[in-house]
């Protein structure tokens, strides 16, 4: 059963006791690869020598398919990627397109986007660390994790109707003025969420089970971080402070105090705790911003068809899982010339097998949860 | 009447099963039918009313023959161990080392039959709640009479496990 | 003809009662194990803020039963390389296995299958210990490397915790002086003290040693969902999946069975030797009472009529069970001259009772560190086996040996035996506690900055 040739080399690898490796084909059905991603492992025994991601069974062509809409069309796609943080998706989207077309949205609108893409963020990672418990055996996070990211969806809903892919923003601000409740269900929200986050962290900052699992697994240093292009919490949990919130602010974050939290060694622990802390730094946000939204308007003045000047412009944002940027080439048509989208989980992705060597199967789920891939954003 | 039918059972068993055990080609299925042997054995054991020794065969065996699955699995090709015949070298040994064995015990059989009072001792058969009850028996015994020969043991067993750790820990 | 008859009597009693008993508890089995499925997930539902099952009965009490019915009806699917007998083996012999143990446990001092075996507790987890067999065949049978690996993980697991039981079960045995069920719960009477209050660390050694056999959370390698899909059973469906689940689960009920016979004072009531504490006696029938009192509240807000007749039934069993724990400790009250009529009857009932509650305590901490706890990762959970269960629980039993001959010495028996234990369980875990540390001490040294060796 377990004779196994390393693939294309049809070598023969001697392991421990003499025995042969073992391929496990771990996916594209399998409960804790997050979604359709394949993972071929080579084993000893139960340790990791090698492994290889194999992606691309939720392929959607999304790039393509915004060479063939306009650019208003377009932007209820990019909801589909990231389908667990939608929000940060199509701000980052109307945020390039504004740049292209030299607008700016509205005070008032950006405040708006700000406060909802900052719940997307606990949103995010609060689903993040209820399947990630959950890969490593803990049951009930992931219940009070959607208890809470419940709420959060009904504020969505009341904003704008949906709940998941919501499709929030539009080129040039917003559609929808905020509803009346908007100010006290956030405050309502912030006020609830303080104490469940303890919750959580009871049930498993200090939990020696938790502390064996997660400490020590899947380090990935500063400096590998960098060069495997990693960002968002998987990179500041390697020390490295980069956020681009701060870095290169957009929306309204310029006007809003928080920390950007750091871990030290990066390993599972220290991306655990980056993403603990950025629950509450993100409350802290939205508690500052709904003190003072600005009245105004929530619309720029854009045309109703979007025609901008041919050139290409990048923008980034911080998205829950690290950069999510767009390139987008305009040739002075109603659709855009090429769409490029740099998804943080895809090249989060990348750094998978760097972590994944030397350790055991169990320790692969958990460093596929503390990626927190989502393959609709690899795969695109 | 119906300890001797459970008897036979138990004994048909245990040689069906144990001629299975070396014919079988497939190691797992050998494995299977060696603990088929052991069990029944074990039953013939509970049927003598010696109960410890029915359970602790149980034991020892469900762990022994563990740790024998799990080698054959690891270590044994099993692809390529399915189309070998097994043991075909040693056949000629084996029958004649079994042939010799049948014919010790057919003799010692013999003999007990022949001078009365002797060989295979007879005992006569006690009720079940009569008995003493045989794990203290074999405790009393083990500590009080045969208390050098079971330290022994446990020494020697205690130098197997010292050297096995020894052993282990060279290797890392 | 008197002679006859007698003879027939006796000839059904020795082989007739045992094997009725055995197919009751093959029949009734299925649907405890079944009950106990749903108890768990109405507690697992309890613990994370939702309700569970609601939809087939009232509360989902029929739930079981929908879910019997569902697997049995399922595709019988093996899989083509798979090894077809094995495969049709495994599942037959773990349950069986398990169905097996229970011939061995006393659940009051009547019940009993195996009445007089004398080696009664070996028996128990000697063939429970079987059906680590059904595991490993199924595992290797399924020919899948998920199923492979839950099995050689379960064998690699039992073999490492086994140990510890043994040695947690010595620790009892020590001080019951017999292997005999019966007599194990006698001795308990006698001492007027519960074998787990005198050496409290073999308790909770055989406590985590009993998770990790019986394949549960924090423990439950075998069949990690996030790693190994569902691994040893991941080929396994419909029908034989269910008999692998009826073994899991009846094998937690064993394992509780032996914990609350050798440590919890089987079926005796707490501090049954204790006259002015008789008043315990009245606690089942009030709790069985006002769990139908309970279900009698219910009733009016159940959606269906159906649903409130169900209720209603449930409520009145609560009330029949509650009148028949409440009659040996009334009737004494009521009519003195009957009281040695009931007393038989009293230890029968009661001691039934209190069994159950012990077992149901025991499975509900199972439970509860189920959903609490993570799962420990392989290296970690032999490390916790060898480095430090295994270790504790040899220092133990000869720290509750030293113990015991104090004990002689002195002639402490009964509460009193806890001056000489109760110092040897402090000691024993003083000495686990260092072990702890050192071993921690040597990880700590031992890990490197980078890519952690997980096998150190």
């Amino acid at each position: 059963m377990a004779s196994n040739t390393i693939a294309g080399t049809g070598e023969k690898q001697q392991t421990l006791l003499g025995a042969d490796e073992l391929i496990l084909n771990m996916g594209p059905q399998h409960p804790s690869t997050h979604g359709v991603l394949r993972v071929k492992l080579k084993l000893d025994g139960e340790r990791v020598i090698g492994s290889e991601c194999l992606i691309g069974y939720l392929h959607r062509g999304v790039e393509k398919i915004a060479e063939n809409r306009t650019y208003q069309q377009f932007a209820p796609y990019v909801d589909r990627m990231d389908y667990v943080a939608a929000v940060s998706n199509g701000l980052g989207y109307c945020e390039a397109v504004e740049k292209l077309l030299m607008v700016e949205a509205p005070p008032r609108a950006r405040v708006i986007r700000t406060i909802l893409t900052e719940l997307q963020r606990i949103a995010s990672h609060l689903l993040w660390l209820g399947t990630h418990a959950l890969d490593i055996g803990a049951l009930t996070p992931l219940f009070y994790c959607f208890r809470e990211r419940e709420e959060i969806l009904k504020i969505f809903e009341k904003y704008c109707g949906a709940r998941l892919t919501t499709h929030a923003f539009r080129i040039g601000g917003l559609q929808y003025e905020a509803h009346d409740t908007l100010e006290k269900d956030v405050e309502r929200f912030c006020k609830a969420f303080e104490p469940r986050i303890k919750d959580y962290e009871d049930l498993l900052t200090q939990n020696r089970i938790w502390l064996g699992r997660t400490k020590g697994v899947g380090i990935l240093q500063a400096a590998d971080a960098i060069a495997l292009g990693a960002t968002g919490p998987v990179l500041r949990a390697s020390g490295v402070k980069w956020d681009i919130r701060k870095a290169m602010p957009y929306a309204a974050y310029d006007q809003y105090k928080f920390e950007i939290p750091v871990g030290a060694t990066g390993d599972t622990y220290d991306r655990y705790m980056v993403r603990m802390e950025e629950m509450r730094q993100s409350r802290l946000i939205c508690l500052q911003a709904i003190e003072n939204i600005p009245a105004g308007p929530i619309m720029a003045k854009v045309g109703k068809v979007l025609k901008p000047p041919p050139g290409e412009v990048y923008h980034s944002i911080e998205a829950p899982k690290g950069e999510l940027g767009y390139y987008v080439i305009s040739d002075g048509t109603v659709q855009p010339y090429r769409v490029r989208i740099r998804p943080p989980s895809f090249v989060n992705l990348q750094s998978f097998d760097h972590m994944v060597k030397g350790h055991l199967v169990a320790d692969v789920v958990a460093i596929i949860g503390t990626l927190d891939i989502v393959l609709g954003e690899v795969d695109r | 009447m119906l300890d001797q039918a459970i008897f036979y059972l138990f004994a048909g068993v245990a040689v069906v099963s144990a001629i299975l055990t070396v014919t079988r080609r497939n190691a797992v299925h050998s494995a299977i039918f060696l603990i088929t042997a052991l069990l029944a054995t074990a039953g013939i054991f509970l049927e003598l009313r010696a109960e410890f020794l029915f359970i602790v065969q149980i034991i020892l065996y469900v762990g022994g023959i563990m740790v024998l699955f799990v080698f054959v699995i690891m270590l044994v090709n099993l692809d390529v161990a399915v189309r070998q015949l097994q043991f075909a070298r040693q056949k000629w040994v084996g029958l004649l080392i079994s042939l010799a064995l049948a014919a010790q015990v057919g003799l010692m059989l013999w003999s007990s039959r022949k001078i009365p009072g002797q060989g295979v001792p007879v005992l006569n058969a006690v009720p079940a709640d009569k008995l003493p009850p045989n794990s203290e028996e074999v405790a009393k015994s083990l500590f009080s009479s045969y208390l050098l020969p079971f330290e022994i043991a446990s020494v020697l067993l205690l130098v197997a496990m010292i050297g096995a750790v020894v052993m282990a820990k060279k290797r890392t | 003809m008197q002679e006859v008859t007698q003879a027939t009597m006796e000839f059904m009693k020795q082989y007739w009662a045992p094997l009725v008993c055995g197919l009751a508890i093959v029949a009734v089995l299925p649907l405890i194990v079944g009950y106990v499925v749903l108890v768990e997930r109405k507690i697992m539902a309890d613990m994370q803020a939702r309700l569970g099952p609601m939809r087939v009965g009232p509360h989902g009490l029929l739930q079981p039963i929908a879910d019997a019915v569902k697997l049995l009806i399922k595709e019988d699917i093996i899989p083509d390389d798979a090894d077809k007998l094995v495969f049709w083996l495994a599942p037959v012999l773990s349950v069986g296995a398990a169905l097996l143990a229970m011939a061995g446990l006393a659940i009051g001092p009547a019940f009993q299958i195996a009445q007089d075996i004398n080696v009664g507790i070996l028996f128990v987890v000697g063939v429970s210990a079987m059906g680590i067999f059904g595991i490993v065949l199924g595992g290797w049978a399924s020919n899948s490397h998920y199923s492979l690996m839950g099995a050689l993980r379960s064998s690699a697991q039992l073999v490492s915790y086994e140990t510890a039981a043994g040695m947690a079960l010595v620790c009892g045995l020590l001080f019951a002086g017999t292997l005999n069920v019966t007599s194990i719960v006698e001795a308990q009477r006698n001492q007027g003290i519960w074998f787990g209050l005198l050496a409290p660390v073999a308790l909770f050694t055989y406590l985590v040693a009993s998770i990790a056999e019986t394949n549960r959370a924090p423990f439950d390698l075998p069949e990690a969902e996030s790693e190994l899909v569902a691994g040893y059973m991941t080929e396994f469906s419909g029908f034989r999946w269910s008999l692998y689940f009826l073994a899991e689960y009846t094998n937690m009920i064993v394992v509780a069975s032996v914990a609350t016979t050798l440590f919890l004072g089987g079926w005796l009531r707490p501090f049954s030797e204790t006259r002015w504490l008789n008043f315990i006696d009245f606690f089942p029938p009030l709790l069985t009472a006002v769990i139908g009192v309970y279900c009698l509240m219910r009733t009016p807000k159940q959606p269906a009529r159906v649903q409130q007749l169900f209720m209603l039934a449930v409520a009145g069993l609560c009330f029949a069970v509650a009148a028949v724990l409440a009659s040996p400790v009334l009737v004494p009250i009521a009519k003195p001259s009957l009281a040695a009529a009931v007393r038989p009857f009293y230890a029968g009932i009661h001691g039934g009772f209190w069994f159950i509650f012990k077992v149901s305590a025991y499975i509900y901490f199972f439970m509860w560190l189920r959903f609490t706890l993570p799962r420990y990762r392989f290296d970690q959970l032999m490390r916790l086996g060898w480095h430090f269960l295994i270790p504790l629980s040899i220092i133990n039993v000869l720290l509750i040996g030293i113990a015991m001959i104090v004990g002689v010495y002195y002639h402490l028996n009964g509460w009193r035996l806890l001056l000489a234990t109760l110092p040897a369980s402090i000691m024993a875990l003083i000495i686990a506690l260092f072990i702890l540390a050192l071993d921690q001490k040597g990880e700590a040294q031992k890990a490197p900055s980078r890519a952690p060796d997980s096998y150190a």
